[in-house]
C-alpha cells in the first residue's frame, strides 16, 4: 500500500514512496475539486481546524477540500475565538476538539505544536503551519504543481529565491526536492542565505546545490524560479532593504521569450510585478488551486 | 588492605571516580553533581595525560555513589568517561557511561518558541543524531543543538 503516516506533521517524515502517492491520489481528485464531480468519500466525518495564526488560503483550502469530498469542518480561526485567550492549555485544547472530530488541522505560532499534539491525540494531526517551522502540505502542493507541469519531478533544475534563510517553506521544498534529485539553485541576498545545516545534509545526499546573489547568473538555465518574499524586519537600514527587494524582483521583461515558470507560496505583494501575471510563466494562482486536490488527497488517505 | 599503585593523589575509601573525562569538561562535571557542596571531599585533575585518549580530566568524589541520571547527564558532556565505583579501596564496580539514542527531560530547548517552552505540561526530548561531537535534534520544533548549547545549561 501507500501510505503509511498517520499524522501529516514535518516533510522529514515521508518517504518518496509516501510523497508520490499522494501526488497520484491529488491528479484523481481534480475533477472533484473542480466541481465536475462529487464525492461522499468522507461524507459524516467532521475536520477539526485549530488555527491559532490567521491564514486564509491554507484554512480555506482545507475547509473545500473536506466539504469536497462530502464531510465538514468545525472549529476557530484565530486565538481570540479558541479557549487559549482563558489560560487552557494546547495539551487540553486539543484532546477536546479530539472529542468532537476525526482529524484535526492545527496551525500555531509556536515551532512543534502540531507534533506536540499529535503525540497525546488518537486522531489523525496535520500541520498547517507551526510558527517558523514546518508547512508540509504546501510543500506537497509546490511538488504537485511541478508535477502537474512537467510530468516528471525528477531532473528538473529549480531555483528557489529571496529570504532562504528564515522562509520556512524553502527549507522543507529543498528537502523534498532533493529527494527527487533535482538539480538546486538558492539565489538570495547574502545577509539570507540558505542556512548552512541544510546545504549540508543537500550535498550528503550527492544532490548538485549552488548559491548565488543574482537572478541574472540562473534564468537562462532553469525550469522553476519559485520565488518567496523578502520582509522588511530582516533589514535594520530601509535604504538597504529596498535596494535588495528591488534585486530580487521578477517582472515580464525578464521572463521574455524564456521557457521558465513562475511559482510562489502567495500572498506576493511586490516581489513579482503584477505584469507577469497574465504571461504563460505565470504559475502561482494555478498553484494555489493545487493545495485543493493535495489536501483532498491527505484527508483521504489519514481518515479512516 | 591494598593500594593501588601509582596514584598522584590519596586514594580513597569509599566513592566514585569519574576518568576519561573530554579534556577541560571537568567542571561541568562538578555542576551536574552539584559539587562542590560544602562538605564533600572532591579530588579534580584537569588535564591529565591518557594513552588512550591523549589527554583527559578525572573527577574523584568520596562517599558517593552516583544516579543513573547523573550518569545521563555526564554521557552528554563526557561521552567516554567511565565510572569507578570504590569501596574498601577496591574498584568495585567499573562501567562507561552511554549516552541513549533519546535524551528526555534533562535539557531545555536552546529554541525559546519551541512549544516546550510555552507553559504546556511536557517533558523535553531530543534524539541524538551524531554522537562525536554531540548533536541533538528536538523532537518537537526539529531544532539541532550542540555541544555549547548543551554545556551552557549545566
Ligand atoms: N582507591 C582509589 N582512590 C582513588 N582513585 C582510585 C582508587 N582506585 C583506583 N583509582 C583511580 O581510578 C581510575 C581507574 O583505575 P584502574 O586501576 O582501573 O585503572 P586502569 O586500569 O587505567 O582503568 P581504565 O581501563 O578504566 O583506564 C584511575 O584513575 C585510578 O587512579
Ligand atoms: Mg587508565
Ligand atoms: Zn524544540
Amino acid at each position: 500500500m501507500g501510505f503509511q503516516l498517520e499524522n501529516v506533521i514535518s516533510i522529514k517524515d515521508f518517504t518518496k514512496k509516501d510523497i508520490k502517492f499522494i501526488l497520484k491520489e491529488a491528479e484523481k481528485m481534480e475533477p472533484i475539486a473542480r466541481s465536475q464531480k462529487t464525492s461522499k468519500i468522507l461524507s459524516g466525518k467532521i475536520l477539526g481546524m485549530m488555527f491559532y495564526e490567521p491564514s486564509t488560503r491554507t484554512r480555506l483550502s482545507f475547509e473545500a477540500s473536506m466539504k469536497r469530498l462530502g464531510g465538514s469542518v468545525i472549529g476557530f480561526s484565530e486565538v481570540a475565538e479558541s479557549s487559549a485567550t482563558k489560560g487552557e492549555t494546547l495539551a487540553d485544547a486539543a484532546r477536546v476538539v479530539a472529542c468532537y472530530a476525526d482529524a484535526i488541522v492545527i496551525r500555531h505560532n509556536a515551532e512543534g505544536a502540531a507534533r506536540y499534539i499529535s503525540d497525546i491525540i488518537d486522531i489523525p494531526v496535520i500541520n498547517a503551519g507551526d510558527g517558523a517551522g514546518q508547512h508540509p502540505t504546501q510543500t506537497l502542493l509546490d511538488l504537485y504543481t511541478m508535477k502537474r507541469i512537467f510530468e516528471n519531478i525528477e531532473g528538473l533544475k529549480v531555483a528557489l529565491i529571496g529570504d532562504l534563510k528564515y522562509g520556512r517553506t524553502v527549507h522543507s521544498l529543498a528537502y523534498a526536492l532533493a529527494m527527487f534529485n533535482v538539480d538546486m539553485v538558492f539565489v538570495s541576498p547574502k545577509e539570507l542565505k540558505m542556512p548552512r545545516d541544510i546545504i549540508h545534509d543537500l550535498k550528503e545526499q550527492r544532490i548538485s546545490v549552488h548559491e548565488t546573489t543574482k537572478i541574472s547568473d540562473v534564468i537562462d538555465d532553469i525550469d522553476v524560479l519559485y520565488v518567496t518574499r523578502i520582509q522588511k524586519e530582516r533589514f535594520p537600514d530601509p535604504e538597504e532593504y529596498s535596494k535588495i527587494k528591488g534585486a530580487y524582483r521578477i517582472d515580464a521583461k525578464m521572463l521574455n521569450g524564456r521557457d521558465v515558470i513562475v511559482m510562489h507560496p502567495l500572498p506576493r505583494v511586490d516581489e513579482i510585478s503584477v505584469n507577469v501575471d497574465a504571461l504563460p510563466q505565470c504559475k502561482y494562482f494555478q498553484q494555489a488551486f493545487y493545495g485543493v486536490p493535495v489536501r483532498m488527497a491527505l484527508l483521504k488517505a489519514l481518515i479512516k | 588492605m591494598r593500594k593501588p599503585k601509582e596514584l598522584k593523589v590519596k586514594p580513597i575509601k569509599n566513592g566514585t571516580v569519574i576518568d576519561h573525562i573530554t579534556s577541560n569538561k571537568a567542571l561541568h562535571v562538578l555542576k551536574i553533581l552539584g559539587l562542590p557542596d560544602g562538605k564533600s571531599r572532591v579530588t579534580v585533575a584537569i588535564n591529565m595525560e591518557s594513552s588512550r585518549y591523549g589527554s583527559k580530566d578525572i573527577v574523584k568524589v568520596e562517599n558517593r555513589e552516583l544516579e543513573s541520571n547523573e550518569v545521563d547527564q555526564i554521557a552528554l558532556i563526557a561521552p567516554k568517561a567511565t565510572i569507578n565505583i570504590i569501596r574498601d579501596y577496591e574498584i568495585v564496580e567499573k562501567w562507561k557511561v552511554h549516552l541513549l539514542d533519546e535524551v528526555h527531560g534533562i535539557l531545555k530547548c536552546p529554541n525559546p518558541n519551541c512549544i516546550t517552552n510555552k507553559r504546556e505540561p511536557v517533558e523535553t526530548r531530543f534524539y541524538v543524531i551524531n554522537r562525536e561531537p554531540v548533536i541533538l535534534r528536538c523532537h518537537f520544533c526539529e531544532r539541532l543543538m550542540g555541544e555549547d548549547e548543551i554545556e551552557s545549561q549545566f
